[in-house]
């Protein structure tokens, strides 16, 4: 892949992948644009600047850096970053969640979809399925690098916390575990509904080392993936606490829950796109 | 009836065990996991000769799967493996989404399946396991009968690409089966021929189903008895083909009469060739702590239950 180094450029990059996941979801009225939105500068880092991969795409990913997205309800983001990747054609965005479409409401191996390695949409289990991706690649001598997204809303499942127990137990330091923290889930805020008080400190405690990072933020979410990086290969996980704002870069969407998995209507479209500038070109 | 005998009994756990000792020495792409229940399992051999390719995942069987289904992704042949309690009913979401729906080659494998774990009693029982993976679409569901079957089974399941489910069990019980065995997923094994009945039965209900094949060839009754290992794929077949000629059935598990191998085989007559049947399975009940030989004689699954249900079975074919 051609790596993307400008912020500027990377930004622009962004504003387009946020109208695809405002189309996306509009198209068929149904799906989650607030985490979707929030974790857009993200996913670009990763996938044009940060990550080792290609759109050549190859199941076994040996020889590159691999990413798993464990909150899967917040596939329109990783379809439209995997589509204006190269993976597939950004045309087939336009069939998201519909009728024999390969872009299912959660992503999954099912359909066969370039890029997608792991069925995710039932949470907590995408960490898990990141750490043996981790010990298959130490195993086979392979140097690159596992990236794992999770909500903060997920942290709630258990399974989440057999897997941060067992990642620096077996020194899995060749994974870069992210957590999505924007403070909502379905039901409310998450302070209100379950909350994850002291997040970071539980994750130390049991074994991480803790990078903080502005996920709205391009150039800080880019300087804070190469210091997770630079973390990685000293026998310890790395988990990256990433502050979001639901909803990010749609003006009413934003600091709510309540667009968590709603669509917006025409009225809602127009409003929304006419704060996103058309950098590439609409699918 | 053909004569089957035995020299020596063992438990198809240890039956695993030797085929993962072989496994570690002949495929170095398979890894064992585990739950901390590696004694039980019979995997300190791998173990041993192949400590980097062992991971112990503690009292976590949520995480063990889903790190087997990572495992798997680049290569690796993972086989997780714990109590069949453990390994299916408490993980059923995991194997869903992660194995099963996500198409990995995982292979989950599991000991202390049903009744005949004995005194640990029904927490540890589990009696609904095949229903619950033979209804994963994809899902291969394997259940030998002996040590030698189990062994066979494994080496058979590494070799397999997708998704199978394993199943047996703790207590020793004879080797009648042949060490140099081929196994065929998905391929019943006619152990005998006969035209009066025809009896179906997998992992530990076969060798009930021996004793009771060889006393009912002492009544002048001549039943057909066929060893179905994989009941996800079904042999419908060789099913059908049997039935065509004993016009009645009675088949032989140890699960819940509801969901396991029986009501695979009624689903198979209903479309094609509906004939009296009779189950002998646990009749939709949990199990209770004793010995496995108290529990299969008062859960009706041991050698006398089989020849009831066959008197039966013929009588309504008789009656038709």
């Amino acid at each position: 892949m051609v790596q993307v180094t400008d912020i500027v450029q990377l930004t622009k990059i962004a504003s387009q992948v946020r109208r695809d996941i405002v189309r996306q979801v509009h198209g068929c009225q149904s799906g989650h644009p607030g985490g979707s939105l929030g974790c857009t500068d993200l996913l670009v880092a990763l996938f044009f600047n940060i990550m080792k991969h290609s759109n050549q795409f190859n199941m076994k990913g040996e020889g590159e850096d691999l990413f798993f997205l464990s909150n899967g309800h917040i596939s329109p983001v990783l379809y439209s970053v995997l589509a204006r990747s190269g993976y597939f054609e950004v045309s087939e965005l336009a069939t998201f969640r519909k009728l024999n479409s390969r872009l299912q409401g959660h992503p999954t191996t099912h359909e066969h979809l370039p890029g997608i390695r792991m069925s995710a949409g039932s949470l907590g289990q995408g960490l898990s399925v990141a750490i043996g991706a981790a010990i298959s690649k130490k195993l086979k001598k392979d140097s690159c690098l596992v990236y794992a997204l999770m909500g903060d809303g997920e942290q709630n499942e258990g399974q989440i916390w057999e897997a941060v127990q067992f990642a620096p137990h077996h020194k899995i330091d060749n994974l870069i575990a992210i957590v999505d923290v924007n403070g909502q889930q379905i039901d409310g805020p998450t302070e209100l509904v379950m909350s994850n008080r002291n997040l970071a400190n539980k994750y130390s405690a049991f074994g991480w080392q803790i990078v903080y990072m502005d996920g709205n933020n391009m150039a800080d979410v880019v300087t804070s993936l190469h210091t997770a990086k630079e973390l990685c290969g000293q026998g310890v996980p790395v988990v990256i606490m990433m502050k979001t704002e639901m909803g990010a870069g749609v003006d009413f969407m934003m600091g709510s829950h309540k667009w968590h998995g709603v669509a917006p209507n025409d009225e809602q479209l127009l409003l929304a796109l006419a704060q996103l500038e058309e950098t590439l070109g609409d699918y | 009836m053909k004569e089957y005998t035995y020299t020596e009994k063992k438990d198809t756990r240890s039956g695993f065990g030797a085929a993962m000792t072989e496994l570690g020495r002949t495929n170095p792409n398979v890894i064992a996991l585990c739950a901390d229940l590696v004694g039980s399992l019979k995997i300190d051999t791998f173990i041993k000769e192949n400590p980097d390719r062992f991971v112990q995942c503690g009292i976590a069987e949520a995480n063990m799967i889903g790190i087997a289904a990572g495992l798997s992704i680049a290569g690796h042949i993972p086989f997780a493996t714990t109590f069949a309690n453990f390994g299916s009913g408490r993980v059923y979401d995991q194997i869903r989404q992660s194995v099963a729906y996500s198409d990995k080659n995982v292979k989950i494998a599991v000991s202390h399946a049903g009744l005949t774990l004995g005194e640990d009693g029904a927490t540890h029982q589990i009696l609904e396991d095949i229903g619950l993976m033979k209804m994963l679409p994809g899902m291969t569901v394997i259940n030998p009968c002996d040590y030698n079957q189990t062994k066979a089974a494994t080496i058979a399941a590494a070799n397999y690409e997708g998704p199978v489910y394993l199943r047996f069990g703790r207590p020793v019980v004879p080797v009648f089966t042949d060490a140099e065995q081929t196994f065929e997923i998905g391929k019943a094994w006619l152990m005998n021929e006969g035209t009066d009945v025809t009896i179906i039965a997998t992992g530990h209900l076969v060798w009930e189903a021996v004793q009771a094949c060889n006393q009912l060839a002492e009544m002048g009754i001549n039943a057909e008895l066929i060893n179905i290992h994989t009941i996800k794929p079904l042999d419908e077949e060789a099913i059908l083909t049997s039935v065509s000629k004993t016009s009645c059935i009675v088949t032989c598990e140890e699960h819940n009469r509801i969901g396991g191998l029986g009501d695979s085989v009624a689903q198979l007559l209903i479309k094609y060739n509906p004939l009296p049947q009779e189950y002998i399975a646990v009749d939709d009940s949990f199990g209770e702590s004793g010995t496995p030989k108290q529990l299969m004689e008062k859960y009706g699954l041991d050698t006398d239950h089989i020849l009831k249900a066959v008197e039966k079975a013929i009588k309504r074919k008789k009656a038709e």
